[in-house]
């Protein structure tokens, strides 16, 4: 982390770069916040842990509007979200001057909570430097042991590898983190029969509120206006009804960024119910791939993407064929 | 003082709904949550925060208040009903019974909303003293007793027996109607104050129970509105819904339109001031940038408020908003904020 913050201050120093962005010290053991930093003096806030999970990639949207170069930390799966952006339109390279952090993955507060833990005073072992396999978690209710890999976000079970895609310098050690393979569990939804899957995601989508942090924090939504933010046509918009949550925003949304979703896995990792939102994503992933040849989004800049690309070859999946 | 123990818990619930319904923390797909108590509900009192606050019960997300039907060249207008079955809430906090003190004070003020009366009518709290506060909370700081739930109903939890104390006519009632589940216990009461000064203790050792709102008031309207520390502080948040949806105080909502072909049906859902179309009116909107819709949910809560209801704030430290938000921003953090910067100038 010293060295990044040094880094930091040099590229303030020497002009290369007008701002930081990165993550500030929170308040607690666990919630560091996305921040800018403009001065040496502001670092001293300057934080980079296992909890710093927050994609900072979106937030080059707006950077790229001000005046000067941003620095911006990426962590390897962040940098897909960035090729993907810069594909988009969405993001000016020349205003980014990114150094690709290293990682260990990322950690889940709402993992550790499941486990029992509550009260916490103290977590030792989030750092990027430690080398224990644990978080030694102090509770005003004792001390609890918690494996690392125990407390991973989902996203770093079946990481995509510790390759930044995109960097100006690189900065810190990672960590192989994958242990699952991505997959298996749209394998296992795709296994149940229909009413079985109706159920399943009827149990999860119900336990929407319409908060749309997924939408919001999602680097693929990057409409100027969604249409659920529209007033003008008679979509359920804000209001909570559990008929639309289940047939219709989630998938709407899923299909919106088919294609284009990195699986950077924000969307799951900030909804407030803990609803496993990347899989209808990784669902459609996992079909272009196999309907169009391997393809991971936000890998490159340049190369033509399956859903917007057209050839005589191209699959013509539909249900209403299979049906006849 | 009554007892009951955590085994009964469940033909107390059975009791319970036989005349009324009843809205518990309910486990679903992994989270908990108030939801309607059913004989297959995975009932979790364990769990000491719900996602969602009980808020619902009284104040549903979205509700329907009337239909307007075409029949032939007529109009209809079917107004919804009032709540008008007695119901129980079983499990609330003391935060949360605070906050609805806070929504009494918008809702049955006039103009009295007629929807939220109904509900305040006929429901009954029991609330639960927090066995064990965790470190997102800070209730004290509003005057919140964590182990002294100002509900209908009181309820402790001593090891392997909750005791139960009525405390008005409603917890009354609700005493008698399920007696004969419930056995007298001379000597739960210094039981109950063994568990009330255990909680005090954990309380005094949690990070944020000392937070100072020294500043904090009706009349500091101008010195915080216009504090350039906003344009700092909001700069993370995502606009998403989270801490609104999730805080038992936040009151604000929309009202609008639905149209089904013949017939159209008005509805209220909840608001967040994070949203870009928040209190939109036909000349446009107030708020256009999200710094100051950013801005809008600490002053309300923590001046506005204050300013209209004799200086009570409209924040019950149940600590939701920080453990929720995506960014890991909270009021907290703008009343350190705050503070901060004050002690630098």
């Amino acid at each position: 982390m010293q060295e990044l913050i040094n880094r930091a201050k040099e590229l303030l120093a020497d002009g290369t770069v007008a701002r930081v962005l990165g993550w500030k010290a929170g308040d607690l053991p666990y919630n560091p916040e996305p921040a800018y930093f403009e001065t040496e003096e502001d670092l001293k806030d300057f934080v980079y842990n296992g909890f710093c999970g927050a994609n900072l990639s979106k937030y080059m949207i707006e950077a790229s509007k001000l005046e000067g170069k941003t620095m911006v930390c990426l962590k390897p799966c962040d940098t897909y979200s960035f090729n993907q952006l810069i594909k988009e339109h969405r993001v000016d390279r020349e205003k980014a001057y990114i150094v690709g952090v290293g990682c260990k993955g990322k950690l889940d507060i709402e993992r550790i909570r499941k486990q029992g833990v509550k009260g916490i005073e103290r977590i030792e072992g989030a750092e990027i430097t430690d080398d224990a396999e644990t978080l030694k978690i102090q509770t005003i209710y004792g001390e609890k042991t918690i494996p690392y890999a125990d407390a991973m976000l989902e996203r770093c079970h079946v990481c995509k590898g510790k390759d930044h895609m995109i960097f100006d310098e690189q900065i810190g050690e990672s960590k192989e983190t994958k242990d699952a393979e991505r997959f298996v569990e749209v394998e296992r939804i795709e296994a149940m029969s229909p009413e079985e899957k109706f159920a399943y995601f009827r149990s999860e989508l119900s336990k929407c509120i319409r908060c749309n942090a997924c939408r919001n924090a999602c680097p693929a939504c990057s409409c100027r206006k969604c249409v659920f933010d529209s007033n003008k046509f008679d979509s359920s918009q804000k209001a909570n009804v559990d008929s639309f949550e289940e047939k219709m925003f989630h998938i709407i949304r899923a299909f919106h960024v088919a294609g284009r979703c990195t699986d950077c896995g924000e969307c799951s990792r900030v909804c407030p119910q803990g609803i496993p939102l990347h899989l209808f994503n990784r669902k459609f992933i996992k079909d272009i791939d196999e309907l169009y040849g391997e393809y991971q989004a936000g890998a490159d800049t340049d190369s033509t993407a399956p859903l917007t690309d057209y050839t005589f070859e191209d699959a013509e999946p539909s249900i209403v064929g299979k049906r006849g | 003082m009554y007892k009951i123990a955590k085994e009964n818990l469940s033909a107390l619930f059975q009791l319970i709904a036989e005349n009324r319904e009843l809205y518990l923390p309910v486990r679903t797909a992994g989270q908990t949550n108030f939801a309607a108590w059913n004989a297959d509900a995975e009932v979790d009192l364990d769990t000491l925060k719900t996602v969602k606050s009980a808020k619902d019960a009284f104040f549903p997300q979205s509700e329907s208040l009337y239909t307007v039907k075409k029949e032939g060249k007529k109009m209809a207008i079917e107004p919804e009903s009032l709540k008008e079955l007695d119901f129980v809430v079983f499990g609330m906090k003391a935060c949360d019974v605070k906050g609805l003190v806070v929504l009494d004070k918008v809702f049955l003020s006039d103009p009295i909303d007629t929807f939220y009366a109904a509900r305040r009518d006929h429901g009954t709290v029991v609330a639960m003293a927090c066995h064990e506060p965790e470190e997102t909370c800070f209730c004290k700081v509003f005057g919140v007793d964590a182990a002294e739930p100002a509900s209908d109903v009181a309820v402790w939890t001593v090891g392997e027996d909750l005791y139960w104390k009525a405390l008005t006519e409603k917890g009354e009632t609700l005493t008698e109607a399920v007696k004969e589940l419930l056995t007298e216990d001379g000597a739960g009461e210094a039981a109950v104050e063994a568990e009330k000064e255990n909680i005090h203790k954990i309380v005094e050792k949690l990070p944020y129970m000392n937070l100072s709102l020294e500043g904090w008031n009706g009349d500091a309207l101008s010195e915080k509105f216009d504090s350039p520390i906003w344009e700092e502080l909001y700069k993370p948040c995502l606009a998403c819904g989270t801490c609104t949806f999730v805080c038992p105080t936040c009151q604000c909502y929309d009202i609008k339109d639905y149209t089904a072909g013949n017939s159209v049906s008005r509805y209220r859902c909840w608001d967040s001031c994070m949203y870009s179309d928040f209190t939109m009116m036909a000349h446009g909107n107030n708020r256009t940038s999200q710094m100051q819709r950013f801005r809008q949910r600490f002053m309300h809560k923590l001046v506005y408020y204050p300013a209209n209801n004799d200086g009570m704030y409209s924040c019950v430290g149940c600590g939701r908003c920080v453990e929720k938000c995506p960014q890991a921003l909270n009021i907290v953090k703008v009343v350190k904020a705050f503070q901060n910067q004050g002690g630098e100038k």
